[in-house]
């Protein structure tokens, strides 16, 4: 086991935790992602392996599924970002390879994105003023790609009063300071 | 002061008196006023000085097309200016001064302007300010400019934040009268989503405003149970206070929400403003309609008011202007307004009405077929000259006038995307054309339905049919009966022969103007406005431009519609600068992207520097430091001597996979990649199409198809997407994908005589990277620091024996402080982006200055890269002769030839002898830097036919300082020409 210590996307050595208002704001850091991108002419055969293996079917466009400990959001044509929690899966890219085998590209993204979860009842309230996203009609179980605070982001409906964002994480400090400027404007 | 002017009724809170100043003087008033029916509540008509004349003016309308009453809210970093004293909430503890006057409102000095007038006419700076010419820059220009303007900024920072956000609906309606309102209760009822957007504080629009009855309730009280059920309904969003300034593409349309402009200040975290955006499926204008004004002798005194804004005084905030109020008028509609002053108790002396067969009135007299020929009162009116229909006139006293020349649809937002209106004979004004914004609908007033009941049942079926687009079914909303007597106007726009009678208010434009502008040919309307001004001050002419189109049309001998149409631009009315930037202002104005050992350069007191979004670090500077040369210096010879570390995470990564990943490499990058073999690196230059180069960096291949690109950090994302780009559009039928892993990897250069024996304590033992295992350009897949996967690669951009380390990135910082722990016995040095500049000078190696957007491979010493053997963007092209001249600017070093003197980057190279001028240059420097290694000032630079020119000298020149410097054409690998040290 190696010796090396990690810290959050926020630079702390537990993630932060923001309560303001009715919303709270919570630093997610145990999910580890892997976005697979199905070989030419191979989605079939990779979606059938994933399904198969770990009885996980990949979302439409604009869509997230969960199959615990697995979940999935469409991210592009024949793409999509896989998680799964980050203590039993570090190595979730060489999972998913093993799994989808030459059917698939595979590349471990767990630490490109910070993941911000938002929740409380003012949810739209706060992303109406960070996203142009709809979120007002977005149900549970969709996920799309868009911008906020100038910077790509995924919105994941997880349920009516919880959503995860993920960005890049070099940029989590600034959107943070987004998430919480709306908190309290809505406050 | 009492407020004597304060009637009985209205929708005030007399519970609630709110204290005011107004120019220093104390007032109060009542929540729900607004500043001017507050002022005019204690007597206050005088309010504000035009624009030119520095005329007196008071108000003259009650809504956001106000010309005439604008003044500065506020103070210190809030002082907003040209606010309109309309639209301005009161709140307790206002501050208010009038504007555009010196010493003070009531003494103006800069009103001797009126006194010459004459001079002043339209375009009188045109022909004013012609010579000498010299004079226009340095003396006329700027006493025009102190002379122009009304409000002033008190440069301070505007302490308030402001929010942006994005609204989504089914049904945005514009405008709260009957019209929205009738929509709005309609779409409500049927379940879509709706959004019902009202500029004032209260909705109801002239339900509020008139005395009028819904069936057996007042408007107000229909107004007030509607409000309720709307309120009710969890798909109709109400948003009082919100202006919506804008029709853009897509129906999209922009708003302003005031959240705080009605208290004293915002709460801390609380925004002043929003601006939404609202991206609507339809949208219903139902803006209403705006009265519009009669020009006519000395029309502009305070006291001389739109008769429908005197009966929202009266009606709405319980104000007269003036205890004895004349009507003027050409249609019955304004008659009403006497009818309403008199309820009240205030005197009204007669109504000047233009028609001959007008009707009467009970209580006063109607002065019929009359005119106003002139008016009296310095400060405000005193007193109106009519001339009656027998031709003898006649003074009659009164402090305030209401006049009216008919309604103009209020059509600003159908026309922001180039709509013209339409002329409708029936009502005598412009009315929304063809061609209005895509999804827009409009109804009511602002369609030119001026009756209220055509209104309300214009509203509601004008929902009716917008949701049948959308394919939802409503059934128009049960309203009830209403007034619905036919429009009686005759048209009257000005009373002949006046000799100042005021069209445009706000930007000082009479009758007179427009004659004048009539004689020297500028007729088209366009001209018209730019000639004379009209139209083009802060209320973009909402109550002047028909009147002034009706002079011209009288001029020219045509009718109004052949003489032109009015047109209106966004924004609706002024939007604050601060609503518009948001929240991304000051250090906010763009994301920041931090490092994986940014705390950890944090902690050691490094300098950093922005690079893109990125912080990076500059240096770090160490006790005694006293310049940030010491610091470098150190860190480069440091480096050369035993080990340093920089952190280089900002390079841009992308994953590379698929069958076909060494085919699209060897296509996107100059020079070859598809016989690389799995674990090496090469470096790649990237070309754009026209041949010049754009990008480079290093392609690893840790499997048969797999690569890992780095770019440089400044074109991270512009290479992935132009990479994106070819995969999906020039090579579709490839097995690739890309992916970016930039963040997913804290990646460090460890450079150095020392950096393996470092790197051996830290590299897992089972891994071997001695030299022959692990040889130059070698990469591969270790474990680290006891098993943690990571990536080595040995490549170098100092020019020393180096490699770069890249373990996933939450582990970065743990990462440094080991790398910083593991050198302790090395003395290893972190160093900074400048001693990485340095170190790649003294090299030789090219960056964002020498791959500069207009060098070409061959100016590089490239040339031999650009592979003929296959395609690849942009080979053909740099195939071009003039690119290919013997000549060409070729990539050398300089250095100064006296040791002492100091290169700098960006000027330009001469021979030795021999003019200086552009036909005689011969190249210019690009990167300069003190090299501590050599001693001596070094520079990078492209001379022509440079390769061939090595130990020629050269002169350096910077005449704009009169400078020059000898220098020495030398090998642009001041360090290690042979390559030794890196393949140590």
């Amino acid at each position: 086991m190696h010796n090396l210590k990690a810290i959050t996307p926020l630079r702390g050595v537990t993630p932060r935790l923001d309560h303001i208002g009715t919303i709270s704001i919570t630093e997610v850091v145990d999910q580890a992602l892997a976005s697979v991108a199905a070989r030419k002419g191979q989605s079939a055969v990779m979606q059938q392996a994933l399904a198969d293996h770990i009885g996980l079917h990949l979302p439409e466009p604009g869509h997230a599924v969960i199959a615990a400990p697995f979940g999935a959001i469409w991210m592009g044509p024949d793409q999509w970002m896989i998680t799964a929690p980050h203590d039993s899966h570090e190595l979730l890219a060489s999972e998913v390879k093993e799994i989808a085998g030459r059917s698939a590209s595979v590349v471990e993204q767990t630490d490109g994105w910070c993941r911000f979860d938002v929740a409380g009842v003012g949810l739209c309230d706060l992303f109406e003023r960070l996203s142009n996203a709809p979120v007002r009609t977005m149900a549970p179980g969709s996920a799309i790609r868009t911008t906020m605070e100038h910077l790509g982001v995924f919105l994941w409906r997880l349920a009516d009063d919880h959503m995860a964002i993920l960005a890049p994480r070099s940029a989590a400090g600034s959107l943070h300071h987004g998430l919480v400027a709306a908190a309290r404007s809505i406050a | 002061m009492t407020q004597v002017n304060r009637l009985n009724g209205g929708l005030i809170d007399r519970s609630t008196s709110l204290n005011f100043r107004f120019d220093g003087k104390t007032y109060s008033g009542f929540q729900g006023d607004t500043l001017a029916s507050a002022l005019l509540a204690n007597g206050v008509r005088l309010m504000g000085r035009s624009f030119k004349y520095h005329r007196p003016r008071g108000v003259l309308t009650a809504g956001s097309e106000e010309p005439n009453a604008l003044v500065e809210l506020r103070s210190g970093g809030r002082q907003e200016p040209n606010t309109r004293a309309t639209v301005a909430e009161l709140y307790d503890g206002l501050d208010a001064s009038s504007q555009n006057r010196w010493p003070s409102l009531e003494r103006d000095f800069m009103a001797i302007n009126d006194r010459f007038s004459n001079f002043l006419t339209a375009g009188f700076y045109y022909k004013t300010f012609m010579w000498p010419k010299a004079f226009w820059e340095k003396l006329y220009e700027p006493i025009i400019r102190k002379a122009a303007g009304l409000g002033s900024l008190t440069g301070e920072d505007d302490p308030d934040l402001y929010d942006k956000g994005f609204l989504h609906c089914d049904l945005l309606i514009i405008g709260s009268g009957p019209a929205g309102l009738a929509a709005a209760l309609t779409a409500g009822r049927a379940g879509a989503q709706v959004i019902l957007a009202e500029e004032d504080f209260e909705l109801g629009g002239r339900l509020i405003a008139e005395s009028c009855t819904l069936a057996e309730n007042s408007g107000a009280d229909w107004v007030m149970q509607t409000q309720a059920e709307l309120a009710g309904m969890s798909n109709v969003r109400l948003m009082p206070r919100t202006t919506v300034f804008g029709a853009y593409d897509h129906g999209i349309y922009g708003a302003v929400e005031r959240n705080t402009d009605h208290l004293a200040e915002p709460a801390p975290g609380k925004p002043r403003q929003t601006l939404w955006r609202i991206y609507s499926k339809r949208a219903l204008i139902a803006t209403g309609a705006i009265e519009r004004p009669i020009a006519f002798e000395n029309n502009d005194r305070p006291g001389i008011m739109l008769a429908g804004a005197v009966r929202a005084y009266v009606n709405r905030w319980a104000t007269t202007p003036a205890q004895s109020v004349v009507v003027f008028a050409n249609n019955d509609d304004t008659h009403q307004t006497a009818r309403d002053l008199m309820a009240q108790g205030v005197k009204v002396p007669a109504i000047i009405d233009t028609r001959p067969d007008a009707p009467d009135v009970e209580g006063t007299e109607v002065l019929k077929g009359a005119e106003i020929i002139n008016t009296s009162g310095r400060l405000g009116l005193s007193a109106v000259r009519v001339r009656v229909a027998k031709g003898y006139t006649r003074d009659l006293f009164c402090e305030a006038l209401a006049m009216s020349g008919g309604w103009n649809p209020n059509l600003g937002l159908t026309c922001h995307q180039r709509g013209r209106p339409v002329w409708n004979a029936d009502i005598h004004a412009f009315v929304p054309g063809e061609g209005l914004p895509v999804g827009q609908i409009v109804a009511g007033a602002a369609k030119g339905e001026l009756t209220t009941d055509a209104a309300l049942r214009g509203g509601a079926a004008a929902a009716v049919s917008a949701l049948a687009d959308l394919g939802i079914t409503a059934t128009p909303a049960d309203l009830p009966a209403a007034q619905d007597a036919p429009v009686s106007l005759s048209p009257f726009w000005h009373v002949k022969d006046a000799k100042r009678a005021w069209l445009d208010f706000q930007n000082d434009v009479t009758v007179k103007d427009v004659k004048l502008a009539h004689q020297e040919n500028f007729t088209s309307v366009e001209h018209l406005k730019r000639y004379t001004t009209l139209g083009m001050a802060t209320d973009q002419g909402k109550t002047s431009n028909v009147g002034a189109l009706a002079v011209m049309a009288e001029l020219t001998g045509k009718s109004i519609p052949e003489t032109g149409t009015t047109i209106f631009r966004p924004p609706y009315t002024p939007v604050a600068m601060g609503a518009l930037a948001g929240r991304a202002t000051g250090k906010d104005f763009h994301p920041t992207r931090l490092t994986p050992s940014h705390k950890w350069a944090e902690d050691q007191g490094a300098v950093f520097v922005e690079v893109g979004n990125w912080m990076r670090a500059q240096w770090f500077p160490r006790k005694g430091e006293t310049h940030w040369r010491q610091s470098v210096d150190r860190e480069v010879l440091q480096t050369r001597n035993s080990v340093g570390v920089c952190d280089v995470t900002t390079l841009g990564k992308i994953d590379v996979q698929g069958a076909d990943a060494a085919d699209f490499l060897n296509f996107v990058y100059a020079n070859g990649f598809a016989k690389l073999p799995v674990g090496k690196v090469r470096y790649g230059l990237m070309l754009r199409e026209d041949g010049v180069a754009y990008d480079d960096g290093t392609a690893a291949r840790f499997a048969e198809d797999h690569f890992v690109v780095t770019t440089t950090t400044a074109n991270a994302v512009l290479v992935y997407r132009n990479m994106e780009f070819v995969r999906q559009c020039l090579c579709p039928n490839m097995d690739v994908q890309l992916i970016s892993t930039t963040e997913a990897w804290a990646q460090y250069a460890v450079a150095g005589p020392n950096s393996r024996k470092l790197l051996q304590k830290i590299v897992d033992p089972e891994f071997d990277i001695s030299n022959e295992a692990f040889p130059f350009m070698a990469c591969g897949e270790v474990t680290v620091c006891g098993g943690l996967r990571a990536r080595l690669f040995r490549i170098s951009f100092s020019g020393e024996l180096a490699y770069e380390i890249a373990v996933p990135t939450r582990y970065g910082d743990a990462m440094m402080r080991a790398l910083m722990e593991a050198g302790e016995e090395f003395d290893v040095v972190p160093y900074g982006t400048e001693a990485l500049g340095v170190m790649r000078i003294e090299k030789g190696h090219a960056t964002g200055n020498e791959i500069n957007g207009t060098t070409t491979a061959l100016n590089l010493g490239l040339g031999r890269m650009v592979s003929d053997k296959k395609d690849c963007i942009g080979n053909v092209l740099s195939r071009r002769e003039g690119m290919n001249a013997p000549d060409v600017l070729a990539l050398v070093g300089l250095k100064p030839v006296d040791a002492k003197d100091t290169l700098l980057a960006g000027g330009h190279l001469m021979n030795k002898t021999g003019p200086v001028d552009v036909a005689n240059d011969q190249g210019y420097v690009t990167s300069a830097a003190y090299s501590p290694t050599l001693q001596s000032s070094i520079a990078l630079g492209f001379v022509k036919g440079g390769f061939d020119r090595n130990g020629e000298q050269l002169r350096l020149v910077n005449p704009l300082e009169d400078k020059e410097i000898l220098v020495e054409i030398v090998s642009a690998h001041f360090v290690d020409p042979e390559g030794e040290r890196l393949r140590a």
